[in-house]
């Protein structure tokens, strides 16, 4: 594969670099690297030039935690990449509404976030189902709970869904447009606010993004004390998402013992740096406050505590015949699906697919160690569960290892210039799954561009084949089995 | 069953005394910024200038913060070389008046509550419809914590319901992106009168950290009349209970 060139996770290359080839031979590439068993990692516009719209794929080695760069010139139009490479689907949407390239032979090119209220949403064109028995249903904006807004439409016959398409952008408020330009007084605040329920992971990955621009390596101790915020970010969604999943089968019990737990672990969080989701502590360079080894033991306490009553709330879960019948087999998402889409995350290793960014893209946050990486096979609302409740075990395990010995140095230690005319990846495996920051300087070390993909960008479709053939009356089991985000997605 | 039992009794009653007694908020929580007036050096604009939301105005007589704009991450405090910034643990951050959130000094806002009318109908049994308008689903995580058992508004007759139809008022987050424009305007004419506005977080007050986004209103102030603003980024759920509370003449 000659045509791409590696790079670690986080490590800058410089942009006259990487390789640039004919529109067909970057298609081959893209192509003949997923047959090889890479993935694709992000597909997007970089820079508009006299000759046309540069365009970037990034291809993921997974087994060695390395990607692949790429890129082509265009000018208005290309043969579409998503009938042989479903992935492309959804960024090849992002890129024709964002430079106006057309992928031609895209099956459904529709616009991904309507930018500035041009068209509404839910008045667009959407896929039918046609037929005399045929009916469809549609939801959203406004749902019914303490929920993001974004339009469902179902295409069913009586109960049975036989698609559904989501269609998002409401949340649309222009923030990754607002890094460009970065680093300025808000871009931090911006990245904390990719995914406001993902603070810790997103704030990660752009300083993460930034270090290796500037070649700045932070303390020991804030690197333990980032993956700890991670880690604490993850248990408390977790634990959430499975509360939340024991209200949607009517098992209250589980439901409010798991939402309490949530609570106190985004206390924890508190504790450390006096946000519950971790605002304000996650800085270029390190953390903003060392919290001291004695409140790192006193978290340990907690967390002892906190893992006690969860094993006891999700045991009821699973000992529950009731439940279990609700969750197994429901809203099934094969490996085969979940692979073609590139889907991340928990959702993807309850369909078997294991990928974790913790393990295969290691950079400096887990260094030399990290949780165990569990998988589950049948890709159902009860693998999804499961998955979770695993995560969190193994997320307490691991966390033993930087609570007990966060390591030396400074929390927080300053930035240098960044290196110009540069590009870097930066990955962080979020609670979601892989977010993925990219960043472009130019010739005097400013981001230039800058790119966000949140797990929730590749999953949403997921959730949707997750349907086909479902009860319309279990999407909000299956909706909240995979918990995607609606920011993170319309950015 | 027997499990499910042995499980309730496990793990205890956990219901928060707030408010009876005062919420037990972490050493480090970020509530109302206050400032030391008449130290400031001549014509610094430090704190104004590190501010990311624009909420620090630089005045003859001292800083003046809006509560409003205020995503309370401290930067403020970082760059004031003489330290005259200090964020307080004061999580009682709501105000029915949005001149109120302007704050300087010591100052603090305050809410008052609903006529007498309104507090017969709705004091003991608010029901809210949520709109979540643009944000990052900070403020809706925290509104969501008011439904746990720690917080559970519902002892006050406080609940989140399904359709603007059930609803007694909106509960806005998030600054107003020009494609949840209509139809957070389309929610609240569905909400039968009386009817309450009420602003959560910083974006919803004045656009937050996104505030000048040509993709978002700043807020929704212009757009419908707020009964209750309530600061944060996210508010913290008892910021959100105690605004609420007050509003409805209950402390």
């Amino acid at each position: 594969m000659t045509s791409l060139l590696d790079t670690p996770n986080a490590v800058p290359v410089p942009a006259a670099e990487v390789p640039e080839v004919d529109v067909n031979l970057f298609r081959q590439t893209v192509l003949a690297s997923v047959g090889w068993g890479r993935r694709l990692l992000l597909l997007c516009g970089l820079t508009r030039t006299a000759d046309g719209i540069r365009l970037l794929a990034a291809l993921a080695d997974d087994a060695k935690g390395k990607i692949g760069l790429v890129t082509t010139v265009l000018r208005d139009s290309y043969p579409s990449l998503t009938p042989a490479c479903p992935s492309a689907h959804h960024f090849e949407r992002e890129i024709f509404e964002q430079w106006g390239v057309r992928p031609e032979g895209h099956p459904w090119l529709k616009p991904v976030r309507y930018p500035l209220g041009a068209t509404a949403i839910d008045e667009g064109e959407f896929f039918r189902v046609s037929g005399a028995e045929i009916h469809e249903v549609a939801v959203g904006p406004v749902h019914a709970g303490v929920i993001e807004p974004g339009h469902f439409r179902f295409n069913c016959h009586g109960e049975r869904v036989l698609h559904l398409e989501i269609a998002l952008g409401y949340q649309h408020r222009g923030v990754e447009a607002a890094l460009r330009g970065s680093p300025h007084k808000r871009s931090i605040h911006l990245a904390e606010t990719l995914a406001g329920d993902t603070s810790v992971g997103h704030a990660t990955a752009y300083c993460q993004l930034v270090e290796g621009l500037a070649h700045t390596v932070c303390s020991p101790r804030a690197r333990s004390l980032r993956v700890i915020a991670l880690e604490l970010e993850r248990i408390a969604n977790h634990i959430g998402d499975l509360g939340a999943l024991a209200g949607d089968v009517g098992f209250l019990p589980a439901a409010a013992y798991c939402g309490r737990l949530r609570g106190d672990v985004l206390n924890l969080t508190a504790i450390l740096c006096g946000s519950r989701l971790g605002r304000g502590w996650i800085r270029p360079g390190g953390v903003a406050g060392d919290p001291g080894l004695d409140t790192l033991g006193e978290l340990q306490h907690h967390l002892i505590a906190a893992e006690r009553d969860m094993r006891n709330a999700t045991d009821l879960l699973w000992k529950s015949s009731s439940v279990r019948a609700r969750f197994e087999n429901t809203g099934v998402l094969s490996q085969k699906v979940a692979a073609e889409l590139g889907v991340v995350g928990p959702a993807a290793r309850a369909s078997g697919i294991d990928r974790d960014v913790r393990r295969d893209f290691r950079a400096s946050t887990y260094d030399g160690r990290g949780p165990v990486i569990v998988t589950e096979e049948t890709g159902d609302v009860f693998a999804r569960a499961a998955v979770r409740w695993h995560e969190i075990e193994n997320s307490l395990v691991f966390l033993d290892y930087p609570l007990a010995d966060p390591g030396e140095g400074q929390a927080l230690i300053g930035v240098g210039p960044f290196v110009p005319d540069s590009i870097v990846l930066s990955l962080v495996e979020g609670w979601r799954g892989e977010i993925v920051h990219l960043g472009l300087t130019d010739g005097m070390g400013r981001i230039v561009h800058y790119k966000v993909v949140d797990p929730s960008f590749r999953n949403w479709f997921g959730l949707a084949m997750a349907m086909r053939g479902q009860a319309i009356s279990d999407f909000p089991l299956c909706n909240k089995s995979f918990n995607l985000s609606y920011c993170g997605h319309d950015l | 069953m027997f499990k499910a039992l042995m499980a309730r009794v496990r793990q205890g009653y956990r219901t928060a005394a707030y408010p009876s007694e005062q919420p037990q908020l972490p050493p480090l929580f970020r509530g109302r910024p206050i400032f030391d007036q008449g130290k400031c050096p001549a014509e610094c604009t430090a704190c104004s200038d590190a501010c990311p939301s624009e909420a620090v105005r630089v005045l003859p007589e001292g800083p003046e913060l809006d509560l409003g704009r205020c995503i309370f991450c401290g930067d403020c405090t970082t760059a004031c070389s003489e330290n005259l910034v200090r964020f307080t643990r004061d999580w009682q951050l709501s105000a029915s008046d949005r001149a109120e959130l302007l704050v300087s000094g010591a100052t603090a806002p305050h809410v008052e509550a609903l006529q007498r009318e309104l507090r017969r109908l709705l004091g003991r049994s608010l029901r809210l419809r949520q709109i979540s308008a643009g944000g990052c689903n900070g403020c809706e995580v925290e509104v969501n914590a008011l439904g746990n058992v720690v917080f559970d508004a519902s002892r006050f007759g406080i609940d989140f319901v399904a359709s603007p139809r059930h609803a007694d008022g909106v509960l806005i987050t998030g600054p107003i992106t020009q494609n949840m424009r209509a139809a957070t305007l389309a929610t609240y004419e569905a909400v039968a009168e009386p009817k309450l506005v009420i602003a959560a977080g910083a974006c919803a007050i004045s656009g937050g950290i996104f505030r000048g986004h040509k993709e978002v209103e700043d807020g929704i102030d212009g757009l419908l009349p707020v009964d209750l603003y309530v600061p944060g980024c996210p508010p913290h759920p008892v910021t959100i209970l105690d605004g609420l509370l007050r509003l409805l003449g209950r402390l």
